[in-house]
């Protein structure tokens, strides 16, 4: 049987890096799906990324090995890359190009997508300003994440950035509507290792179930790379705009997307732009980590936690500085703050939420947050600053005020950042700051009300009481 | 009819072969879809096209229709207080019809043709008109009354004027060669509109800023430039100089930039309202969106349809503040199409013309008489973000801006670490229409103002340079004096520049409010040399509830900033007395 709009041809001309140059069969349009017959058996998917009146200009995703002009045929699909949809997609888990890989059926689909995706109207879309506890002080206390908001998590090679990924999902969903909670996940070139790691975690959790999971590994093709998160974004849109599903979809690694980007795109033989990445990158960039948000008018909601590892510790590379430039803020790790034994290694300073002030407050959280968070900043950049100092000068050469700060910055470290894998509600991570403030006067804490200070801050004599 | 079609399609740029009498800029409309370009390059009967908008999908031979126009936006009533894309499709009407996201094609008026406008004539028959004349009024809405103004190539003798209810492409004037004058016009977007004469910038756009309006203000007429690395608060500077400058008409072009903060922005504007009409500011403002994830050639149209319909309201004599956010996505656009053409690149793949471009862009700012009404005058200042890659300044696109602009905020991360917003680093940053300005501050405030700045200049530079001596040697080395004028520097930073965007009275600082407390701060400053001089302890002074009670001046809100001030006097005499005396 022969799907009328499927033609094969065996035109091939010339094959550079993942691109096949071929004659240019009637009808075929940018963007098209194809099927590459290798020989017998043998199959690969590619995508017609050009157009002329002669040539048209194939992707492979996968190796080009053993593919010859001679005798591979190519068969156009007339159609783009898409992904079939169903509910039953939930706590299953899929290549990087969007085959099931768990040994059970293909869910019959309810719908079929394609996977680029379109922009959200601006007019369409209603502010993120649901508040997400993810347990974490640094995140939930100084740099909250809301509800629709896509906030990457930087990392740098050897830190804990995995172990902080679960460590929200695992809270992320525990609240008052944890039924309607999923978690979509892509991996894009990461190690079996990693891979394994955080499959087992969705299987400790018990978040499986309402998870689903795409996993492109490090020896998988390059080119599948590009698609992987575009899978994901599409599977997550369904679940959140059709099923009502508040998804929070998760990335990692963005710098081996973008080296894909990168090596597809020198392939090509494009301009490149800075390091060798194209100068489409943030173009590019903005069409996966736009896939957040909220629509007015529907149930579910789209929270991007990307997770990428800044080369050589470097927040400037290309990679890190384009989707800092997209997404709203960033949670940076530390290298520092890991080898001193503080998890998660959160670096507060270069660390952000630009949704924060829409997801906090009275009846959010609490009317104190944002000046607290404010004050515990100022206070914190300030013992920073005296810690440099003293390691040129001495802690001798410092006023007696300059070392409260600098003891501020310790205490700070060790009892506000420095949680475990412990999770703590709003309301401790709360209580902590306001006794970590407790030893300033109330002059010194110029960026709180007084009001809050005589509601919230502990009497200095007061001895804590223990646990809570 | 043409039978031209396409050839060669690679992203954004489409080649169309067979095209006829086709000229540069041409608008064509291309596949069963029909998608908008515009013809960027001629080589016989082949056109290059930029497409503004997805071309997946597109095939060889598609039919390519010429549309013997140049690109051009529609203007007239009804453009204010909407939200349009970088090719003016409007946002609002399109959710309409095609749902929560953005599809392709589709034709669809880019202005309501069916609302009827109340137009009040302002001719009478018999009378003259010619290229910007005023024919009528329109009461676009409760804070802008719209004016018709004639239209290029248009002139002669009225023949009749209409009054009343009529929609935008009913002929309200008649002139006597039977030409029908509507309250629409076209302009194409790549060319200005035409001034009679630029008149000198003498005074300020006020921002309602402190660090900007009294340190670095931008001219009515002049450019700005806010280039920071991400996260230093480009976005909120905008969004707060949306809110509160005094602008008669607020254009925002967010180009390439977040969908939740267009989102965000439109939300705001719409929810605020202004504090002396109670009218919602969105009354004022109009939006040109163009998210990232939107086509790269629309973004790169983007800055040009906001420019023009600026250009439209300068021209009725409004005081208009265009905000272009980022215009290094802009270029990132202009980039991203000339290597899709091939072109050689100049400096990091950027196109050589991009420094002509963005001059282009920047010199449609200006103050200027009017064509055809000299008797008066219009504006358009333009602030424009710019999104250094690694926040490295050295990058061609702040140093081209660099070069255009009078006034330049230069953000900065440190300042943003330590939350210190707007994060404006007063030691990089400058104002070249400062000078020009000085009569008005002077007339406006006070005739020491200049000095007044001049000093808080001097402690401020004086106190970088007493911070970095404090790094490598320790506060201990100070002499008291110096020690004087770090805890000055201090107090200027966090009292005087740091401003909040959220608190309700912090967010808008009035000049003259800005003069009473930047005198207060001076006087505190003296006031403390004073005491010092009779034997009072520094570190006595500092962090005293004094300060503090400075430090909040900012939160006291226009009609008690005077009592507060005098409070502070009275207090700070009894603190330094009984230091002094100890």
């Amino acid at each position: 049987m022969r799907d009328p709009l499927v033609r094969e041809y065996r035109t091939i001309q010339s094959i550079r890096g993942p691109l096949l140059f071929t004659k240019r069969p009637p009808n075929v349009a940018a963007g098209d799906m194809v099927t590459i017959l290798v020989d017998a058996g043998d199959k690969r998917d590619g995508q017609v990324i050009e157009l002329n009146e002669k040539h048209a200009v194939i992707q492979v995703f996968g190796m080009t090995d053993r593919i010859s002009p001679d005798y591979t045929l190519v068969r156009f699909k007339e159609e783009s890359v898409k992904i079939n949809l169903s509910p039953l997609c939930l706590g299953r888990v899929y290549s990087g190009g969007g085959e099931p890989i768990d040994d059970m059926p293909t869910p019959a689909p309810s719908k079929r997508s394609d996977v680029y995706g379109s922009a959200i109207n601006p007019v369409s879309r209603d502010i993120p300003e649901d508040f997400i506890q993810t347990g974490v002080s640094a995140i939930d206390g100084l740099n909250t994440l809301v509800r629709g908001q896509k906030l990457p998590i930087f990392s740098c090679s050897g830190l804990p950035a995995n172990e902080l990924a679960t460590m929200i999902m695992a809270n992320a969903g525990t609240e008052q509507d944890h039924e309607n909670f999923s978690i979509v996940f892509a991996g894009m070139g990461i190690t079996s290792r990693e891979a394994d790691y955080f499959r087992r975690s969705f299987v400790q959790s018990g978040a499986v179930e309402h998870a689903v999971l795409f996993i492109n590994l490090a020896d998988d093709p390059v080119i599948e790379r590009l698609l992987t998160p575009r899978f994901a974004l599409t599977m997550a849109e369904y679940l959140a705009f059709d099923l009502g599903r508040h998804v929070l979809v998760v990335l990692t690694d963005m710098t081996n997307y973008c080296n894909a980007l990168r090596e597809i795109s020198s392939a090509r033989e494009e301009i490149p732009g800075r390091r060798g990445y194209p100068g489409y990158l943030y173009t590019d960039l903005a069409g996966i980590y736009e896939r957040a948000g909220r629509i007015k008018g529907k149930k579910g909601s789209i929270t991007q936690l990307p997770i990428l590892t800044m080369p050589d510790d470097d927040i400037t590379h290309p990679a890190p500085d384009f989707t800092g430039y997209i997404t709203e803020g960033q949670i940076v790790l530390d290298r520092g703050l890991n080898r001193k034994g503080i998890f998660p290694p959160i670096e507060v300073l270069p660390s952000l939420s630009r949704l924060m002030d829409q997801g906090i407050g009275e009846g959010r959280t609490r009317e104190d947050h944002r000046q607290v968070a404010d004050q515990l900043y100022m206070l914190y950049a300030r013992g920073v600053e005296q810690r440099r100092i003293a390691s040129i000068i001495g802690e001798e050469g410092l006023t007696d005020m300059d070392r409260k700060y600098l003891e501020f910055a310790d205490t700070f470290e060790n009892e506000y950042l420095n949680q475990g894998t412990e999770s703590r509600s709003i309301t401790e991570t709360l209580r902590i700051s306001w006794k970590l403030m407790g030893d300033f006067s109330d002059p010194e804490l110029i960026r709180l009300d007084k009001e809050y200070i005589a509601k919230y801050k502990p009497e200095r004599q007061d001895n804590e009481p223990s646990g809570d | 009819m043409s039978g031209a079609a396409v050839s060669r399609i690679s992203g954004p740029a489409v080649e169309a072969k067979g095209v006829v009498r086709c000229f540069m800029g041409e608008v064509v409309r291309i596949g069963s879809e029909k998608l908008i370009g515009e013809v960027i390059r001629i080589e016989n009967d082949l056109a290059t096209i930029q497409v503004y908008e997805e071309t997946i999908g597109l095939r060889i031979g598609d039919p390519v229709e010429q549309s013997g126009e140049l690109f051009a936006v529609e203007l007239g009533p009804g453009l204010m207080g909407s939200i349009f894309d970088g090719v003016q499709r409007p946002l609002t009407r399109l959710l309409e019809g095609w749902g929560d996201n953005i599809r392709r094609g589709g034709s669809i008026h880019r202005l309501d043709r069916k609302k009827r406008w109340e137009f009040e004539p302002a001719v009478r028959v018999g009378d003259m008109v010619e290229y910007g004349s005023i024919l009528g009024f329109v009461r676009e809405t409760r804070l802008v009354t719209h004016k018709i103004m004639t239209p290029a190539r248009t002139e002669g003798v009225v023949a009749e004027v209409k009054s009343g209810g009529y929609t935008i492409s009913d002929p309200v004037v008649i002139l006597e060669d039977g030409t029908g004058i509507t309250m629409k016009q076209q302009w194409n977007i790549r060319h200005p509109r035409p001034k009679a004469e630029r008149v000198s910038l003498t005074s300020p756009l006020v921002t309602g800023q402190r660090i900007i309006d009294s340190m670095f203000p931008v001219a009515e007429g002049g450019v700005a430039i806010i280039p920071g690395g991400f996260g230093a608060g480009k976005t909120v500077l905008e969004q707060t100089i949306a809110k509160f400058s005094h602008a008669d008409i607020v254009i925002y072009i967010g180009c390439g930039e977040r969908g939740n903060e267009m989102a965000d922005t439109l939300d705001q504007l719409t929810t605020l309202t202004d504090p002396s009409t109670g009218d919602s500011l969105m009354d004022r403002t109009i939006l040109i969106a163009n998210t990232s994830n939107m086509p790269v050639a629309a973004r790169e149209a983007s800055i040009y349809t906001g420019i023009t319909v600026a250009e439209y309201y300068r021209d009725m004599g409004y005081k208009v503040l265009a905000l272009a956010d980022s215009t290094s996505r802009w270029a990132e656009a202009l980039r991203e199409i000339s290597s899709r053409l091939e072109e050689i690149p100049g400096e990091e793949g950027y196109p050589t013309y991009l420094v002509s471009r963005l001059g282009a862009f920047y010199e449609r700012a200006g103050k200027a008489k009017i064509a055809g009404r000299k008797n008066q005058t219009g504006s358009i200042t333009i602030v424009g973000a710019v999104s250094p890659p690694g926040g490295d300044f050295s990058e061609p696109v702040t140093q081209a801006s660099l070069r255009l602009a009078s006034t330049f905020w230069g953000l900065d991360s440190q300042l943003a670490y330590q939350r210190h917003f707007p994060a404006i680093n007063w030691s990089i940053s400058f104002s070249l229409a400062y000078r020009d300005m000085a009569k008005w501050y002077m007339e406006k405030i006070g005739k020491d103002w200049p000095a007044m700045i001049d000093r808080t200049m001097k402690i401020m530079a004086k106190e970088e340079e007493l911070s970095e001596i404090v790094k490598i040697v320790g506060i201990d080395s100070l002499e008291d004096k110096e020690r004087l004028t770090l805890e000055a520097g201090r107090l200027i930073r966090e009292g005087y520049f740091r401003q909040s965007a959220v608190h309700p009275v912090d967010a808008y600082c009035s000049i003259s409010k800005q003069a009473k407390i930047l005198a207060a701060f001076l006087e505190h400053v003296d006031a403390m040399k004073g005491a010092l001089d009779r034997g009072a302890g520094i570190n006595d002074m500092t962090g005293s509830a004094v300060s503090e009670k400075l430090l909040r001046l900012k939160e006291s809100a226009g009609d008690t900033i005077d009592e507060a001030i005098s409070e502070l006097r009275v207090e700070r005499k009894k603190l330094f007395k009984s230091l002094e005396t100890q």
